[in-house]
């Protein structure tokens, strides 16, 4: 539904997005992770055709943004960074106008105006003035204008950011059911949110592609996937050390004293090696094993494995 | 057709904007109060025992718009860009030229509406005499062809800039050169050293010129189309200007 191409957008001298290329299918729910100002929102305003690309194409259901550019945003609802809504308007009023816009008269538009309100639990302040709401229910106003003609992409720039647990949780799942009919690609800080509601994710640094997979694939890229940590007493953490660093696919070991019990935690060879809790398991039998488990990676680490020398890199510059 | 459907949308929006805050009565009022109070204590309303609006009324208006019409177009954009609505409204299912036709006539509409509410003076110059009603209605479309020429050129300040006090600023300036390229002391100043031709050229920019014609009662295509290609001109520059910002 969504196809990026080689897209490059510049301002000015600044490289903000640096030949990009990825597609989102229907049933997708395309993370898109990066640091600040890594080129997210620009490549979101892209797609949703409100700057046109320096170069490359972008189209969305097979219209190209940039020579049929209404014909692609009737099918895209737009959440934008900061989620502007007029603030001259009650809720009502604003949805109203949203469904309007996209082309829905009368008990259609109705219609559309309730579900979104129901979706978006906004019941209670459907009668205030924008102006008057909280960051929460401003959020999810434009939320929902974004969902209210059904869209068959969804553009989504920082979906959670600024709601309180319980609201972000919603939305979440909100987003994660759209998306079994849906192409959605939403951007996002943080990192949970990935492996709660992405079947993939694309992580972007200074305008580039710089990881692209799903979640477990991401985090096997991780130092931790596969990483074994165990709980033990009765031994020295010295000894501990030694032990499991003689283990073929061990890498290297960290050992902590907690009281009397030891926490080790032996980092693989090659991330995700499996063979390492099968070695851990046969080398540690005779130890008194209260806990043992394999880590599945972590995506933070991955994040910042990816992203962080290059930024240091350029603030050195 | 949709094309239409977009732009009455948009209007609509628009229009509520301003009823939704108290700008659009305060204008209405400071609107009302000044037409009265020039036309019958400063215009010499009585004084000229002449049963028309020329002089005493329609003279004003060029200069009441010059400070009220670039208040109400100041935040047509610069609003948007501020709140960062213009996002949103550009990645609806309508084209740049449907919202700045949409919201021009929103804004143009709501000065018809108060130039409409001045229909007491008319009652009044009726009462008190029978003056030519057509001219009075000549003057009033000129009026609102005015207003809608100075609207046109807030819309190019205010897209310029998020900040609606300086559009208001810079559009101010630019009327009152609308307005002093014609004003007959600036004119008289000109005639003094520049050849003809240039004084035609300059005198020709202005809506005092143009608008002269309508308050005799003289509807001229060349006035008409002169406002009209002004609005005109003005859109299509709101446009590019608009362009411009998102290109980047």
């Amino acid at each position: 539904m969504i196809k990026v191409d080689n897209l490059t957008k510049l301002f000015g001298a600044k490289r903000a997005v640096d030949g990009i290329s990825f597609t989102v299918e229907r049933g997708e729910v395309l993370g898109f992770l990066g640091p600040n100002g890594a080129g997210k929102s620009t490549t979101m305003r892209v797609i949703t055709g409100f700057i046109p690309p320096t170069s490359g194409c972008v189209s969305v259901g097979g219209f190209d943004m940039v020579e049929k550019p209404i014909a692609g945003k009737r099918l895209i609802g737009y959440l934008p960074e900061n989620a502007p809504a007029y603030t001259d308007m009650t809720v009502s009023g604003f949805l109203g106008f949203a469904a309007e816009i996209r082309g829905l008269r009368g008990e259609a538009k109705r219609k559309a105006v309730t579900r979104a309100v129901e979706m978006c639990f906004l019941q209670s302040v459907l009668h205030q003035s924008v102006e008057t709401l909280s960051k929460g229910y401003r959020h999810r106003t434009c939320f929902a204008q974004s969902i209210i003609h059904d869209p068959e992409v969804l553009v989504l720039d920082e979906p959670t950011d600024g709601l309180d647990p319980n609201q972000k949780h919603e939305i979440r799942s909100l987003i994660r059911r759209m998306g079994e009919k849906k192409a959605i690609i939403f951007s996002t800080h943080i990192l949970e949110e990935v492996d709660a509601v992405c079947s993939r994710a694309i992580i972007i640094d200074r305008g580039r592609i710089v990881a692209n997979g799903t979640p477990q694939e991401l985090r096997q890229r991780s130092d931790w996937a596969g990483a074994v940590t165990l709980r033990v007493s009765g031994l020295t953490a010295e000894a501990v050390k030694e032990k499991l660093s003689q283990l073929r696919t061990a890498k290297k070991v960290q050992a902590e004293t907690h009281g009397t019990r030891i926490t080790a935690t032996v980092f693989p060879r090659t991330p995700g090696d499996q063979d390492l809790t099968r070695e851990v398991l046969e080398a540690t039998r005779s130890w008194q094993v209260e806990e043992l488990h394999t880590e599945a990676g972590r995506l933070d680490e991955v994040f910042r494995s990816i992203t962080l020398p290059d930024t240091a890199k350029g603030e050195a510059q | 057709m949709n094309t239409w459907a977009n732009i009455k949308t948009i209007a609509k929006r628009e229009l509520g904007a301003y009823f939704s805050s108290p700008l659009a009565f305060v204008f209405i009022v400071i609107f009302l109060l000044l037409c009265g109070f020039f036309t019958f204590m400063v215009g010499g309303f009585f004084e000229r025992g002449e049963a028309s609006l020329t002089r005493s009324f329609f003279d004003w208006h060029p200069w009441f718009y010059l400070f009220l019409v670039p208040a109400v177009g100041m935040r047509l954009w610069a609003e948007e860009r501020r709140v960062g609505t213009l996002e949103l409204l550009l990645t609806m299912p309508i084209t740049t030229w449907q919202a700045i036709v949409g919201k021009f006539l929103a804004s143009w509409l709501f000065l018809g509406l108060a130039l409409v509410l001045t229909f007491p003076i008319v009652m009044t110059v009726n009462y008190l005499g029978s003056p030519d009603n057509g001219v009075i209605l000549s003057g009033y479309i000129g009026s609102w062809l005015m207003a809608g020429a100075y609207l046109a050129v807030s819309c190019i300040t205010s897209a310029m800039t998020r900040t609606q006090v300086v559009s208001f600023i810079v559009s101010v300036v630019v009327c009152l050169f609308l307005i002093l390229a014609g004003f007959p002391p600036v004119v008289r100043f000109l005639e003094g050293w520049a050849s003809p031709w240039l004084v035609d050229v300059v005198t020709s920019f202005s809506v005092i010129t143009h608008f002269e014609g309508f308050q005799k009662g003289v509807l001229d295509s060349r006035d008409v189309v002169f406002f009209l290609s002004l609005i005109g001109f003005s859109l299509f520059s709101t446009s590019v200007i608009l362009r411009g910002h998102r290109a980047g």
